[in-house]
């Protein structure tokens, strides 16, 4: 029998999570390159309705794990119910979208079972029989080739946008479907989850702007804000801003660009003493143009960067937004 | 409320870094500070603390270096600290990491175990949750809130794109830390002369040895990334780099 690998698509609210797409395109890139063949899993309180849409993409075989204690999620319950799969299944690889529900479970999950998580990869390599995982380590600074020196199953999550999800391929009929029960004990699960909500008004849509201009740290005061405000301001363009400054209560959460708060796409990204860390670049990596204004030559934004500029932003800003105003006005 | 504080020691956000004869790691002459997620779970502690009355203790594991994260926590408030003490703590794994402070607090009954998110060298958001599973507590990750509540505590967990959830769990309990959560206080002078009196106990490899196994993963190298992205780079004074900026702006991404 040859190896397997198994990839657990996410659900929300009885949707499949999108980035369960790039998962399976990264599975079946490394079934490509191993020989080995791949499988899916959905695991919820209704897993089984969604299978069918996971079965027509190209895999051997989607489980659907299934227990009414599975929804709402909660990571005793979806540690208890994988454990289980995997122990009858033994998959060789396990993968998963790096998602915040699977940070959540897959480390518990993983050491239950005497395991281990090679997690937010960004790619794989597959040399001389052997496969490693690619990923980022000190903010983007370096990147890691890690390899698994322990036992089956080996647990590995990836980076969104590591994977293009539009580019997993269709299966040529749709895959069989089976549905696996899981049992989960009374008192195993320990917290009691409410409805999830969003906060407060969301006062702008920076998914929808098609230019934004970002301040990260670099930005250095609450009061040097105003010269980025202007700038976007002169562009036609929206303010938006790296965790840190949110978190500094300088701009309001809905500004936050990045895996806890919005990933853009939009023409042109204008990162403004950003230095690149993974958390940000994860939500603004998909955009058509990056221009990088950073005093640090090694700062990991500039890796993704169209256009670079080593440079204090206050020198070059003012007459940035002069020039601007200048070609906006005809001249 | 007693609480716990995992912290750790990584290189500083602007540290150049140099990889080191085996390719596999960091040269270790750089400036060091405290990961930064882990500052926001020690300020939390102790407001919680503040308000619940209890002790914080904190830990961590590393070379002698990493001492000074431990008096930075005892300074801003910490009563105590554990240091699990040798070069060799740098090299373990996330599992062998938690496998370390469990055997290191087993004597002890924490009502709240925190850690930050992740670390800012690793990035692997893993040793807490494994930390949960191996001590058998409830957890919660990412957490923006905490209230005490009748059956436990009532967190607020973040999610992506701007959503959030409350839950309720019992404690003991285990929670990773969002950055954010708080504001982060200074250490006074007072504090840090108080830092000098407060016990901190120091744990050997050996003390833990038997706790721990194989690490299950490997670093086989590490390296500068590859560019795949064409960059361009904007020279000159600045009000040249603004011209050219403009001239790019208008005539290569058509933004303007």
């Amino acid at each position: 029998m040859p190896d397997t690998i198994l990839v657990v698509v996410e659900q929300r609210e009885g949707k499949l999570n999108r980035v369960s797409w790039e998962t399976i395109t990264a599975g079946q890139a490394i079934a490509a390159a191993t020989g080995w063949s791949l499988e899916a899993a959905i695991v919820g309180g209704n897993a089984a309705s969604l299978a069918a849409e996971v079965a027509a993409k190209k895999v051997a075989k989607v489980y659907a794990v299934e227990s009414p204690k599975l929804e709402p999620y909660t990571p005793d319950a979806f540690a208890a119910a994988l454990k289980q799969f995997l122990a009858a299944k033994q998959p060789k690889l396990v993968l998963m979208p790096h998602t915040y529900q699977v940070r959540d479970f897959v480390p518990k999950l993983a050491t239950a079972m005497g395991r281990t998580v090679i997690s937010d990869c960004i790619g794989f390599k597959h040399e001389g029989g052997k496969l490693v995982f690619t990923r980022q380590m000190f903010q983007g600074k370096l990147a890691a080739d890690v390899s698994f020196t322990s036992d089956a199953p080996w647990f590995a999550t990836f980076q969104n946008g590591a994977f293009r999800g539009d580019k997993a391929e269709a299966g040529a009929s749709a895959a069989p479907v089976e549905t696996v029960a899981v049992e989960i004990a009374d008192g195993v699960i320990r917290n009691k989850p409410q409805e999830v909500f969003k906060e407060a008004k969301q006062a702008v849509d920076l998914t929808q702007a098609e230019i934004i201009v970002a301040v990260g740290r670099g930005i250095k005061e609450q009061k040097n804000i105003e010269i980025a405000k202007q700038l976007a301001d002169a562009l036609g363009g929206d303010l938006a801003a790296s965790r840190p400054i949110c978190d500094s209560g300088w701009l309001p959460m809905d500004r936050q660009i990045g895996s806890s708060g919005q990933t853009v796409a939009p023409k042109l990204y204008l990162a403004l003493g950003i230095s690149g860390a993974i958390q940000h670049i994860v939500g603004m990596k998909g955009s058509r143009a990056i221009i990088a204004v950073n005093k640090d030559s090694e700062a990991p934004i500039f890796e993704i960067a169209d256009y670079a500029i080593i440079g204090n932003l206050f020198d070059i800003v003012p007459p940035l937004i002069e020039e601007v105003k200048k070609a906006k006005a005809g001249g | 409320m007693k609480i716990l504080v995992c912290m750790k020691q990584v290189p500083q956000k602007d540290a150049p870094l140099k990889l080191n004869e085996s390719g596999a790691w960091i040269r270790e002459d750089v400036s060091y500070e405290v990961n930064e997620p882990d500052a926001y779970a020690l300020e939390e502690a102790l407001r919680q603390r503040e308000k619940h009355k209890g002790e914080v203790v904190v830990i961590t594991s590393g070379p002698p270096r990493a001492q000074q994260v431990l008096r930075e926590a005892l300074a801003k408030g910490a009563d105590r600290a554990i240091h699990l003490e040798d070069d060799k703590f740098v090299g373990l794994d996330a599992f062998n990491t938690a496998k370390a402070f469990a055997a290191a607090i087993k004597d002890e009954q924490f009502d709240l175990i925190f850690t930050g998110l992740q670390s800012d060298d690793y990035g692997y958001a893993q040793t807490g949750v494994i930390l949960a599973e191996l001590l058998g507590l409830p957890h919660a990750t990412i957490i923006m809130q905490i209230e005490k509540s009748d059956g436990g505590i009532r967190v607020k967990r973040e999610l992506e794109a701007g959503y959030f959830q409350f839950v309720d769990m019992p404690t003991p309990a285990v929670l990773t830390i969002q950055s954010g959560i708080n504001k982060l206080r200074y250490a006074t002078l007072i504090g840090i002369k108080q830092a000098k009196n407060k016990p901190l106990r120091k744990v050997a490899l050996a003390d833990v040895q038997s706790a721990l196994g194989e690490n299950l993963q490997k670093i086989e190298r590490l390296y500068v990334p590859q560019k795949t992205k064409k960059t361009e780079h904007i020279e000159g004074p600045p009000g040249e780099i603004a011209k050219k900026l403009v001239d790019k702006l208008r005539n290569e991404l058509r933004v303007l």
